[in-house]
């Protein structure tokens, strides 16, 4: 009875140490804070718009390329303006940042789970399945990200779930690499050793035992690459490589805002642009601050 | 030594005909490109007639077996839209990617070396404090938007610089140069700093935390008791400690420029490589995509080796060491 009571207070007081920590940088609070006000406007999308960008019937034509402030004919007013197809533009962005965390994150864990699996794998099992996996995954990073995202979204062809499988792609080798470091310092361990001698299979002892000892520097690099896949879809989208027209992201809304820049109708691209850079700093932010605090050789 | 080259070589020779093979199939599964090419009211007899003139009708195996013979003596195909050998073409728009990405990085290094171990060396200055905010923000912000605000600012607003395009060019042994001109130049000025700022940022910091290790190392601490100035010792000890990773670093990082061009000339319809793969994705044209691929596919495994081989000859522990 006793030890049980004694797990679960050990585990939550480390993860308050780890929050009362993270709250001793203000830069890192706001961060996260204007992190989390995005996903919850994100989330509300449909609550708080005015339209719904994505039904082409509720689109006015009449009120394309209007500048911010303007008194549209349905109504409301477009308080950021609207693009070409006469979208709200402040309705477009929150559907769009709904679409770049989406397909961010659903990309970002696919891509944790099968980097971290293989890795994992390839640090545990050793050998000629490790020298082979590995070869692989060197080869591969030392290609740039972009241009095999690139690729496969050309050869893939447009939707969601095409680009998301480019975007796991392109990145699951950062997990991969990172989990094989941890988990062939960790196989070398005792408590690896004691578990397989019990007996228990290598599976369990690769993922419930090793695995998770392996979770702090997977976590910092999970949190850079969701950013970067968000950054990388909005490329894409820019690109025109991305999404499909009718659902803009928010690399689409900036593509399709560009030709109309040069003739100084600046809204249509840097609303979206801007809400796209918040987002990915403030990622970054609260990332490097994560990392610093799981980072061991800085561990004070 | 010689045995471990020749291993090395046989292995990327098979890395390169496994990417040819997984480029081949990859690209000819994208579209169609008859119905990019020829338009859909010609009859039936000219369309069978093109597709077998292209052979479109000979099973997959077969056109890349014909693709792998033409390609052993250098002939990569013509390109469907432009009619020309895709080589040529792509040799053609080489040079003005060179352009901008030599302009970048040698901008990148002489700014963010300097730069960077300054804020290395005084690492609690305001100075410094700003140096990496900017270079957070080179690595976040993506580079497609940095090229959209300079566009915005300096040809919309200002009104100071072209927002696109090569410029007036000058012919030097039969290629055409922008950095020739003064226009030329004004025209290189923004894709350049586009391009340039990714690297920037990585150099600050690559420069800064060299520095700040070697500023607390003993060749720092006699250099000072020889009583040289801190601006001597910056720049002939620092500087030569931190310059060989530096060097190694850039290298490597010179190849992915020629990927982040792809973005730069899109955004400033600058004729160069990068647009060129670009525009041949909208338009399905096999040859110059699968060219273009195998060729950037060549140049980052040539990197590779040599890095490979340059570090063997450095060190002779990695020689012996079994790789499979």
């Amino acid at each position: 009875m006793t030890d049980r009571a004694a797990t679960p207070t050990h585990a939550p007081s480390r993860f308050r140490a780890f929050l009362s920590e993270f709250g001793e940088s203000p830069v890192s609070v706001v961060a996260a804070s204007v992190l989390g006000l995005i996903i919850l406007l994100a989330l509300c999308a449909p609550l708080i718009t005015p339209q719904d960008p994505y039904d082409l019937a509720k689109l006015v034509l009449i009120d394309a390329r209007r500048p911010p402030g303007h008194m549209g004919s349905s109504g409301f007013t477009y308080w950021l303006g609207t693009d070409a197809q006469g979208r709200d533009l402040y309705s477009a962005i929150l559907y769009g940042l709904r679409i770049s965390l989406q397909v961010g994150l659903i990309a970002g864990v696919i891509a944790f789970s099968l980097g971290a699996s293989l890795g994992t794998l390839a640090g545990f099992v050793g050998g000629r399945t490790e020298s082979l996996i590995m070869r692989f995954i060197d080869l591969q990073l030392s290609f740039p990200a972009i241009l095999l995202a690139l690729v496969l979204a050309a050869v893939l062809g447009q939707g969601k779930w095409q680009l998301i499988a480019a975007l796991v792609t392109a990145q699951y080798a950062y997990f991969a690499r990172t989990a094989h470091g941890a988990a062939s310092a960790e196989r070398s361990k005792d408590y690896v050793e004691a578990a397989l001698s019990i007996p228990l299979s290598s599976a369990r002892v690769a993922f419930r035992h090793v695995l998770p000892n392996c979770m702090a520097p997977l976590i910092v690099v999970a949190t850079v690459q969701v950013a970067n896949s968000i950054a990388l879809e909005a490329t894409l989208s820019f690109l025109g490589l991305g999404l499909p027209v009718t659902e803009p992201s928010l690399g689409m809304l900036i593509a399709n805002g560009f030709q109309y820049m040069l003739s100084g109708r600046y809204w249509i691209s840097i609303y979206p642009g801007v809400a796209l850079i918040v987002l990915i700093v403030a990622i970054n932010l609260v990332g490097d601050q994560i990392r610093d605090q799981l980072n061991p050789r800085l561990q004070r | 030594m010689l045995a471990f080259i020749i291993q090395r070589l046989l292995q990327a020779a098979v890395v390169m005909l496994v990417i040819s093979v997984m480029v081949f199939v990859g690209v000819y599964a994208v579209g169609n490109p008859i119905d990019v090419m020829i338009s859909p009211d010609v009859t039936q007899q000219i369309r069978e007639e093109t597709i077998r003139a292209y052979g479109f009708d000979k099973p997959l195996w077969h056109q890349y077996a014909t693709f792998l013979t033409k390609l052993a003596t250098g002939d990569f195909g013509r390109s469907f839209v432009y009619n020309m050998p895709v080589l040529q073409l792509i040799l053609s728009r080489l040079p003005a990617t060179l352009e901008i990405t030599l302009a970048a990085v040698m901008g990148a290094a002489l700014l963010g070396v300097p730069l960077g171990m300054y804020a290395g060396y005084a690492p609690n200055s305001i100075a410094a404090k700003t140096i990496m905010a900017i270079s957070v923000l080179g690595f976040s912000v993506p580079t497609f938007w940095i090229g959209l605000i300079l566009i915005f600012t300096f040809a919309v607003n200002l009104g100071l610089l072209p927002a696109g395009g090569r410029g007036e060019t000058v012919m030097v042994m039969g290629i055409e140069w922008s950095f020739l001109t003064p226009n030329g130049l004004k025209h290189m000025l923004l894709p350049s700093i586009n391009l340039a700022l990714f690297k920037l940022a990585l150099l600050i910091r690559l420069a800064r935390a060299g520095t700040r290790e070697v500023m607390l190392t003993d060749t720092v601490r006699f250099a000072r008791a020889t009583g040289q100035s801190e601006w001597t010792i910056l720049r002939h000890h620092v500087l030569r400690l931190i310059a060989i990773p530096l060097v190694t670093v850039f290298g490597l990082e010179f190849g992915s420029t020629l990927a982040f061009a792809v973005v730069t000339e899109t955004i400033f319809s600058w004729p160069g490589v990068g647009k060129l793969i670009i525009d041949s994705i909208s338009t399905l044209d096999r040859p110059v995509m699968v060219a273009y691929l195998m060729l950037v596919a060549l140049l980052f495994i040539a990197i590779n080796f040599t890095v490979d081989v340059a570090y063997a000859a450095l060190d002779p522990r990695l020689r012996t060491r079994k790789a499979t």
